[in-house]
């Protein structure tokens, strides 16, 4: 008998939830398993049909992995898997749902404010004297003459891409640029706006790619 | 049952009130039976641009406070026979005299008996601009191609959107200078209407006869002869569904400058 215990089973009102230890190797896990679902927990395992789902933790299965582990429930015959989950897989779905884009079609004029949350495509022109904040980054199809405040809940990592970037103002975070005062109407077009060393740098938007890596947004 | 009209602006002192005047001159002229409301009330002018003033007796608080029946405030315009009426505002109250739902309600009853109800708004955007669009099926923008007057332009085109019973405005760009905008030292109209992004409805240069007509009551689209006068009967005629195209504002070119032009000079 293992004197550590790698696999703790719980009981709830969907089912057994079998808990592995990511911190042990997989051979241990699955000499355990086969234990003590031969030999414990006669009366737990041995009753009707059950749904068990499995946590691995932080631990990635591989389908080899994954099989082994199938067949050991099979030779139990009342318990079905449920869900193989890890918390990796979790993260990564929060991290995606961050990561979405919101479309957002219409206009904003002068004295109208919309403020979202996450990530927004805005098709349509913010109007000077209009103000649009995101808490993550903002992209305009269109003209962006009045104030976009990208990642206003202190995000820095946000940018802000617009097809026209004529703004009144920039605001990434709680930093502030004006970027009118310097003048450039001329190289306006495709422009992004980041940020660096506690500046707000605009870029022509061919370097986009370089600034913003494995950003997979769309997927 | 008629149309009613809301000209409004947001800042002052670009026209409104001109523009009010002058496209009821021009419907009446082209046969509709027109009635302009002020409701600049405590502010009153379109009275004195029309040279009326000395002929009113009630006006609009009256109307709506009961003192007198709707018929008796309107004042009927004598140069155009029974084909413009004015509904004056009151002098001697301010804005917060009428609510916007009394206002409907004249509105509502104007448009019975008139093809065209057009309400001069007040500049602001404050319980009188409320006042004046309440009862609006339309409206239509006036800005001068000046930054301050289009960012207010603005800022009521996005009013009016949450107004659901008026359908998208209609702009019209006035006291256009056309030597400054050739120069480039004034905004110029395509600029104007990209920013706005509402159809155009016509442009009218600055000329000093508008002033000249105000100060003797005489709208100044009376006399077709002038390039103002023009412009308003342009708008007046697609008001009333023509099409007309755009007024082109350049100097009239001689013979040499044409010849060249076809020569390929």
């Amino acid at each position: 008998m293992p004197i550590k215990e790698n696999i703790h089973i719980k009981g709830t009102k969907d089912g057994l939830v079998f808990l592995l230890n990511d911190e042990c190797t997989f051979k241990e896990i699955l000499e355990e398993l086969k234990d003590k679902l031969e030999n414990s927990h006669h009366g737990i395992l041995t009753g009707p049909l059950m749904r068990v789902t499995i946590k691995t933790g932080y631990r990635k299965l591989t389908s080899t992995q994954e099989k082994n582990l199938k067949d050991a429930f099979k030779s139990k015959g009342n318990l079905l898997i449920h869900a193989i989950d890890n918390e990796v897989e979790l993260s990564n779905e929060k991290e995606k749902e961050k990561d979405k884009v919101q479309v957002v079609n219409t206009t904003i004029r002068s004295g109208q404010m919309h403020q979202f949350e996450g990530n927004i495509l805005f098709v349509g022109d913010i109007n000077p004297g209009g103000h649009l904040l995101a808490t993550g980054d903002v992209y305009v199809l269109g003209a962006l003459r009045g104030i976009v405040h990208a990642g206003f809940d202190g995000n820095e990592d946000a940018v802000i891409v617009a097809s026209i970037m004529e703004p009144t103002q920039l605001r990434i975070a709680n930093i502030i640029s004006y970027p009118s005062e310097d003048g450039n109407k001329k190289e306006n077009r495709h422009q992004f706006a980041y940020v660096q060393d506690k500046q707000i740098i605009l870029e022509s938007i061919h370097h986009f790619s370089m600034i913003k890596k494995g950003l997979d947004i769309f997927t | 049952m008629g149309e009613a009209i809301v000209i409004t602006s947001g800042k002052g002192g670009v026209g409104k009130t001109t523009t009010t005047a002058n496209l009821g001159t021009v419907l009446s002229l082209s046969g509709k039976k027109v009635c302009l409301v002020d409701t600049d009330i405590g502010l009153r002018n379109l009275d004195v641009v029309m040279g009326l003033e000395h002929r009113i007796i009630y006006d609009l608080v009256d109307v709506i406070e009961g003192n007198c029946r709707l018929k008796q405030a309107l004042i009927k315009d004598k140069r155009f026979d029974d084909a413009l009426f004015l509904l004056p505002a009151a002098q001697t109250k301010d804005k917060d005299a009428i609510q916007p739902e009394q206002m409907k309600k004249v509105i509502e009853d104007l448009k019975e008996d008139f093809d065209y109800v057009l309400i001069d708004c007040p500049a602001g955007i404050e319980q009188g601009f409320k006042n004046a669009v309440a009862g609006a099926d339309h409206a239509i923008i006036v800005t001068t191609p000046e930054i301050s007057a289009v960012r207010d332009a603005d800022r009521i085109i996005g009013l009016l959107e949450a107004e659901k019973h008026i359908d998208s405005p209609k702009l019209i760009i006035n006291r256009i200078k056309v030597h400054m905008m050739r120069n480039g030292d004034m905004l110029d109209v395509d600029e104007i209407v990209s920013i706005l992004a509402i159809d155009l409805m016509g442009i009218i240069p600055d000329g000093e006869e508008v002033i000249k007509a105000s100060n003797h009551g005489e709208p100044v689209a009376l006399n077709p002869n002038t390039l103002v006068g023009l412009a308003f009967r342009n708008i007046g005629r697609r008001i009333l569904g023509d099409s007309v195209p755009l007024m082109n504002l350049q100097q009239k070119k001689g013979f040499f400058h044409k010849a060249k032009k076809i020569l390929g000079f």
